[in-house]
């Protein structure tokens, strides 16, 4: 196709209302996918995606994206993280040097005016000595000035201490406020609520139970051993939600998974669907200029792929292979070689094969080759790029299907990979809808705009079409 | 007349004989991707060491035997349950045998999966699937393919109108598969609105009584069928309906119209007869098609029909269930391709001389 021609062709498109808007929502996604590349580099989020709790370890887990809080009245939380080693975190640490034992102290203040509970709570120490190491105890001050020691006790080099799920204290809590209240907490009540919570009759109920905000603080206090001993921590309040796009259960920024999804779903989509009308064509055309043998064989080989399931097929050599999602490609392409496309490009050759300029280029004497590629396949190809574009939308949701059946790229996340892990990990029957429908809303992005680009390339590449 | 009838009666063999080559190689081809080209043999074989070894070394009848002896025996039950299972012949010799039960449909028995009711047999194992998977597919095809046929005509009719233009708007949403739709539906019915089940064939546990059973089960199929209405009955009404136009704006239509002829009398003879054998080898696929299941769709509504079969058995690899569901399904298919050449070619004359090439 000439310049010019392709010109008319984009120009006729824009007559189109559904074209415009198809070729909008890809540039939208192929923005994002260029953003992706250059924000976000590979090496990075693989190592995100993969490692998933080491390197998000301060991220919440099953956050809602942090948008949601527009539409809600009661004002989710946001993640608080302080850190000694990060002084503007508002973190404080004294030590009191001394010959032998020195004492430390740090604090760290902060202000919560939530709605609801954190979802987690978790203190990081990092702490240097030799032999010795410190002995800490752990204070919590409510906004009403009660203080409630929450645990003593000694800290490795790299040590953690994850309050909400320690059960003593939990129980511990438990029991006091059952006190306070005058009455006993009939449910298993976690640290987050108990240090958290008005302290009267509406803790006695999960849904009821309500914020004390407030100032709260929590004080460490310690004993080093040693002269060149030191200590420090970080305390991170979980909330519940959590950037534009949430996180998942192993803590990871759904953004990385949904930004990269982008240009792996169209790359794989338009080379799948690229290569395998090109490879289906040249095929149909060899076949139908041929004839006899050549035709009869391959007609065979199209009914024996026919036969063959391709899903399965697929599947088996996925599992067994673990294939990377490059490979599992060129499967793809190897399987659909002899699709069904074959039997209609064929039919188109066989016409064209008839036509006159054809005789005229065997008459200069034009080799078998020169007539297919030169002559026979230019004349078709416009028919074809319809059916291409739509073919593009099949592609990308055949890399969701994988990924659904748990045969997805083990290493790049993936539009496919998000919804499988939401859908196994029961996001639905907990109500993280978000988790669904963040890739789900970006898969029918991309693959309408193929969509509505294919049909309407339709109308104008086939008028008889557009006649009717 | 009698040099007609030889003509075609040498078509039909032609078109036996090739069938019969694709079906063989196809099935032969699916026993070596199905065993892994042979690898399967040596995971078996492996575990089978594993067990025998670990049963000889525990059991406290053989304390008495120093670790060489031990060894020996195990090696030699080893090698005898290896024969037993016939694994001592090479792989290519093997995947003969393969070839030639799974043609006569000697389906043999799972490695790994079993039926509900605890039968090995791969027949019984597919038997017991079969049901689920018919009742749902072939109803949610039946439903699509009379609903795009009779709407696709509707539309053809009054092409231009409204509805077709609506119609042709809300097509590109196919591109969006069923499986899809079905993960927002339960979405909103299931885990929102509560009205329906996520998934399944019938409730746990399921009803006594026959009457609520099948309630039950109706139940169930209302998602799956309705994500693939959703899904594919707009596409599939917009082809047919330019299929329809395309053949309605033929000469000879044209002519009959300035003929005069009444417009359902030109329907009937003039369009829906050439429309006709295209249309009933899409029913008949559609219908064979839909004896596979989709593995996707049953996965999303743990559905347990072939499509689940296949994916549990790929996930244990257990090709013996594989290679029986993809031989049932190729000689469906064989069978079907076969009769509709013989039908055309007893109805379409060209194709019995050998004249069209398409």
């Amino acid at each position: 196709m000439s310049v010019k021609r392709l010109r008319g062709t984009f120009k006729q498109l824009l007559a189109y209302r559904s074209a415009v808007v198809g070729l909008c929502i890809l540039c939208f996604i192929v923005g994002l996918s260029i953003y992706a590349v250059i924000a976000i580099p590979y090496e990075e989020a693989i190592r995100a995606w993969r490692l998933g709790e080491d390197v998000s370890i301060n991220n919440p887990r099953n956050a809602s994206p942090s948008w949601i809080n527009f539409f809600l009245q009661k004002k989710l939380p946001e993640t608080i993280i302080m850190d000694t080693l990060k002084k503007e975190s508002g973190a404080k640490k004294a030590i009191v040097p001394s010959e032998t034992i020195s004492a430390i102290r740090i604090e760290f203040p902060f202000e919560f005016n939530y709605d609801d509970f954190p979802s987690e709570l978790n203190l990081f120490f990092t702490a240097n000595y030799s032999e010795k190491a410190p002995y800490i105890t752990i204070d919590w001050i409510k906004p009403n000035g009660a203080t409630i020691r929450l645990k003593e006790m000694v800290v490795k080099k790299t040590d953690r201490y994850y309050i909400s799920i320690d059960n003593e204290l939990a129980q511990k809590l438990r029991l006091d406020l059952s006190e306070k209240v005058g009455q006993e907490i009939p449910y298993e009540i976690p640290p987050q609520l108990s240090l958290f919570a008005v302290e009267d009759g509406s803790i006695l109920k999960p849904e009821t139970a309500q914020v004390l905000k407030g100032k709260y603080k929590m004080v460490i206090e310690g004993i080093l051993f040693e002269k060149q001993s030191d200590m420090d921590s970080r305390l991170v309040v979980y909330g519940k939600v959590f950037g534009l796009a949430g996180t998942d259960h192993l803590r990871r920024d759904l953004m990385i998974g949904l930004l990269w999804g982008a240009p792996i779903a169209v790359s794989f989509g338009i080379l799948a669907s690229v290569l395998i009308s090109f490879s289906q064509m040249i095929i149909a055309a060899v076949s139908a200029w041929y004839g006899k043998w050549a035709d009869m064989l391959l007609q065979k080989a199209t009914e024996f792929f026919m036969i063959l399931p391709f899903l399965p097929i697929l599947m088996m050599i996925a599992i067994f292979y673990k294939l990377s999602i490059w490979v599992l490609l060129v499967v793809v392409i190897a399987l659909s070689i002899f699709g069904s496309g074959v039997k209609t490009y064929r039919a188109m050759f066989l016409q064209v094969k008839e036509l006159p300029y054809i005789e005229a280029a065997q008459a200069y004497g034009a080799g078998n080759l020169r007539i297919i590629f030169r002559y026979m396949i230019p004349k078709v190809l416009p028919t074809i790029i319809p059916s291409l574009v739509l073919s593009v939308s099949s592609f990308v949701f055949l890399e969701a299907a994988l990924a659904i059946l748990g045969l997805g790229d083990p290493v790049v996340p993936t539009w496919g990979k998000i919804i499988n892990d939401a859908y196994t990990k029961g996001a639905l029957h907990q109500g993280y809808y978000y988790w669904v429908l963040e890739p789900s809303f970006l898969l029918v992005l991309t693959s309408l705009g193929f969509a509505l680009l294919g049909f309407a390339l339709d109308k104008i590449f086939n008028p008889k079409l557009s006649e009717i | 007349m009698r040099r007609e009838l030889f003509a075609f009666l040498k078509y039909a063999a032609k078109r036996i004989i090739t069938l019969i080559i694709v079906v063989v190689l196809a099935i032969y081809a699916t026993i070596l991707v199905a065993n892994m080209g042979g690898y399967v043999d040596e995971i078996i074989k492996a575990q089978t060491r594993d067990s025998i070894y670990t049963s000889v070394f525990q059991n406290p009848a053989y304390q008495h035997l120093s670790t060489e002896e031990k060894k020996q025996l195990a090696e030699q039950l080893y090698q005898i349950e290896i024969e037993a299972l016939g694994l001592d012949k090479p792989f290519i010799y093997r995947s003969g045998g393969y070839l030639i039960s799974a043609l006569s449909l000697n389906l043999g028995r799972a490695t790994y999966l079993t039926s509900d009711s605890g039968s090995t047999a791969v027949r019984n194992i597919i038997a017991e699937r079969l049901p689920a998977t018919i009742l749902l597919f072939t109803t949610i095809n039946l439903t699509l393919f009379f609903l795009s046929l009779v709407g696709g005509l509707f539309l053809s009719r009054k092409y231009g109108s409204k509805l077709d233009k609506a119609v042709v708007t809300l097509s590109p949403f196919s591109s969006i598969p069923g499986w899809f739709y079905g993960i927002f539906f339960i979405l909103i019915f299931a885990a929102w609105l509560r009205w329906l089940p996520y998934g399944g064939l019938v409730d746990v546990p399921p009803p006594a009584n026959p009457f609520d059973y099948a309630l039950s089960v109706l139940k169930h199929m209302v998602l799956p069928i309705f994500s693939w209405l959703v899904a594919y009955s707009f596409v599939q009404t917009y082809t047919k309906r330019t299929f329809f136009l395309m053949f309605s704006s033929e000469d000879y239509v044209e002519m009959a119209k300035a003929k005069g002829l009444p417009p359902r009398l030109i329907e009937r003879r003039y369009i829906l007869k050439p429309t006709l054998p295209p249309i009933i080898t899409e029913f008949a696929l559609t219908l064979i098609g839909s004896w596979m299941g989709a593995i996707v769709t049953e996965r999303v509504f743990n559905w347990p029909g072939i499509g689940t079969l296949f994916y549990q058995a790929a996930m244990f690899m257990d090709s013996p269930v594989i290679i029986g569901e993809v031989t049932i399904y190729a000689y469906l298919l064989a069978i079907t391709v076969f009769i509709l050449d013989i039908v055309y070619a007893i109805v379409d004359p060209r194709i019995r001389i050998g004249v069209s090439g398409a």
